[in-house]
């Protein structure tokens, strides 16, 4: 196990330099033109772009200028020139606000794909079968935004069902929390409940079919006993892997979208505004940040894979 | 092995194995591609649905016959001083108070106006050009490289294989959202040099490259586990006995193999991509305005949601008829070739 453990650590750190390369690449090789006019936004005077261009290196050769960025990264050195904010200390400001999303919206697309895939199992081939399977591909048809917007408008803002965006801490009142999250939580939930409860499905009607299915049910388990204990619990172990994956891809930009149309002023906000405004040292951070935090979550699903299923180390 | 009678279908990968026992009994010697064409016709739903999006893009090709012909204005073209003439009233195409006109259901401003008094139908129809041009080269690019890849990886194994297989895990580590606003930012701004190609920022080319290059590990990550099933099958010693190189094994023998697992994917790719480009072009680092297309309008239409919904649902809905269409023939297609398999790009 502590051989697996460090070669998978050793693979984790390999691939976050590659990425970290990338990143590099992508924002201040590949492009045309001079890095630091990118860097300095979309109005910059001679002297900005000088300092910047002195600042980061640009001059320098290659390797030194993959270093002085890494280092203005991680030292929460970084700062966006449109704005003159610090990017560590915004990033940090909207991190629980994310969070708050991300792990919401999780556990209701969980639950609600868990009971219609099942459901649609159960009824495999009748109306209610097909009806949850027309419902789930128009869930993974619609852009999280679009369907965001129009709920903020008809549920939000026309019937005043719901507040019209915003996000209220947690701290200060609980309740009125939740509530401003119900519309966010709904909308980032749709498209993840499309496919999961068609992977579960797909999934149910597998087991189903399985020798110790027929053994439980010999043995005079009760259907729901049978679905629960046999099926479901086995139906459920590759539901549960993409469910650790997607809440780190959400957590780590999925949700950029989402904070948008709803104002909920994380992480993923703060990215979508400096995107608009070309703002490149934002950006640069926060993909780089994302990127680092699914690699790491991956490591951390394969270990706890290998510690719950032996076979895994040897391979 | 070789001495052993093909008794067992499903022991043959790749076409031979989507016989199914009972319809092998009554259809002798009808091709695999043929049967999964007659399971396809027997599918109602999904053909209903691959018309659909042929209709679409019908539709949205005759845009300038539209445009000259029925709303006689084209899609940059302001209106924002003109008056129609709404149940014997004239109106001006955008109020005084900056609030365009809704549906008109007449040939000129059949769906409104937008806040430059733009016809949101003509650039409905030209911004669906752009999104179904974007969707279908990004596709394709995916699709190729994809290929490419997965076979060089899966058939060569070895260091190739590290290589490509290092290189995927990298991109699969960035959400896909993330790494696309990444690249149309980094791209936007100074454009892109592909050797003596010079691609401006606020060309096409870069939504289709950036989209393009971002679903690659979804594809050839299962591609290459295929590939690497398929070079142990005994039609693949078969061909190296007969004195087949590498490269003629690769695209002769186990490229045809594939083709399913392709077609499907390519599907699904282009209803991914479409809803990709809308999310960039939203975030502003997709299709730059004034150039149309869904995400752009949507984009627009988000912005002005309370005083003329129109401007976004318009392009909405559309932008989800025309997935939900890919994704539902996309389904069909895949049960026809094969019921079993399991495809999924979103990450």
């Amino acid at each position: 196990m502590a051989r697996f453990i460090v070669r998978r650590l050793v693979q984790m750190v390999l691939v976050m330099f590659a990425v970290s390369v990338l990143v590099f690449l992508i924002f201040n090789v590949i492009p045309n033109g001079d890095p630091a006019v990118r860097m300095a936004g979309r109005q910059p005077t001679e002297t900005q772009i000088e300092a910047i261009r002195k600042e980061w290196g640009f001059d320098e050769n290659i390797v030194v200028q993959y270093a002085t960025t890494m280092k203005k990264v991680f030292t929460g050195d970084l700062q966006s020139y449109f704005t003159q904010l610090p990017v560590g200390e915004e990033i940090r400001k909207g991190l629980p606000r994310t969070l708050a999303l991300a792990i919401g919206a999780a556990i209701l697309w969980m639950l609600v794909a868990v009971a219609f895939g099942l459901y649609s199992a159960v009824k495999a081939g009748k109306f209610a079968d097909r009806f949850l399977t027309i419902i789930a591909l128009i869930g993974i048809s619609m852009p999280v935004f679009w369907i965001g917007a129009l709920m903020n408008y008809y549920l939000g803002f026309k019937l005043g069902w719901f507040p019209n965006g915003g996000y209220v801490e947690f701290t200060e009142d609980p309740f009125d929390w939740f509530y401003h999250l119900i519309l966010p939580w709904t909308a980032l939930a749709i498209l993840f409940i499309g496919f999961y409860s068609r992977v579960l499905r797909s999934n149910v009607l597998d087991t189903i079919n399985e020798d110790y299915v027929r053994t439980a049910r010999a043995k005079g388990l009760s259907e729901r006993q049978i679905m629960v204990r046999h099926v479901l619990r086995n139906s459920m172990i590759p539901i549960v892997t993409l469910w650790g994956l997607d809440f780190a891809a959400v957590l780590g930009g999925g949700a950029i979208l989402t904070e948008t149309v709803f104002d909920l002023q994380g992480v993923g906000q703060y990215a979508a505004e400096s995107i608009g405004q070309l703002d490149v040292p934002p950006v640069l951070a926060v993909t780089l940040f994302a990127a680092f935090f699914i690699v790491a979550m991956n490591a951390v699903v394969d270990i706890l894979y290998a510690y719950l299923d032996p076979r895994i180390r040897l391979q | 092995m070789a001495t052993e009678p093909v008794t067992d279908q499903t022991a043959l990968q790749g076409p031979a194995a989507w016989e199914s026992e009972a319809e092998r009994e009554g259809v002798h010697g009808v091709g695999p591609w043929r049967l999964a064409l007659r399971r396809l016709r027997r599918n109602k739903v999904a053909l209903l649905f691959g018309f659909i999006f042929v209709l679409l893009v019908a539709v949205c090709l005759a845009a300038p016959l539209w445009a000259n012909q029925v709303a006689k204005t084209g899609p940059n073209e302001n209106h924002l001083t003109d008056t129609v003439v709404i149940d014997g009233e004239e109106t001006d195409v955008v109020a005084l108070n900056g609030v365009p006109i809704g549906p008109t259901w007449k040939g000129q401003f059949f769906l409104g106006a937008d806040s430059n008094g733009r016809d949101v139908m003509v650039r409905l129809l030209y911004g669906g050009r752009n999104s179904l041009v974007i969707g279908l080269t990004a596709a394709f690019m995916t699709t190729v490289l994809s290929i490419v890849l997965g076979l060089l990886a899966g058939f060569l194994r070895g260091r190739t294989d590290t290589g490509i297989r290092f290189l995927l895990d990298v991109m699969w580590s960035f959400p896909v959202v993330i790494l696309g606003v990444a690249l149309g930012v980094a791209l936007a701004l100074g454009g892109l040099q592909l050797g003596p190609v010079t691609i401006a920022g606020d060309s096409l080319v870069i939504p289709i490259f950036v989209i393009g290059l971002v679903y690659i590990p979804y594809m050839a990550r299962p591609v290459r586990g295929q590939v690497l099933s398929l070079r142990e099958k005994e039609f693949v010693e078969a061909a190296r006995a007969q004195g087949a190189g590498p490269l003629r094994i690769m695209f002769g023998e186990v490229l045809p193999n594939l083709m399913s697992t392709i077609l499907v994917f390519f599907t699904l790719l282009i209803a991914n991509a479409i809803l990709l480009e809308a999310a960039l072009s939203f975030l502003g680092a997709g299709v730059r305005p004034p150039n149309p297309s869904w995400g752009t309008m949507i984009d627009e239409g988000v912005e002005r949601i309370a005083t003329a919904p129109h401007l976004a649902i318009v392009p909405g809905a559309m932008l989800v008829l025309t997935v939900l269409a890919l994704n539902v023939f996309g389904d069909g297609v895949r049960d026809a070739l094969d019921p079993r398999a399991k495809v999924r790009i979103e990450h």
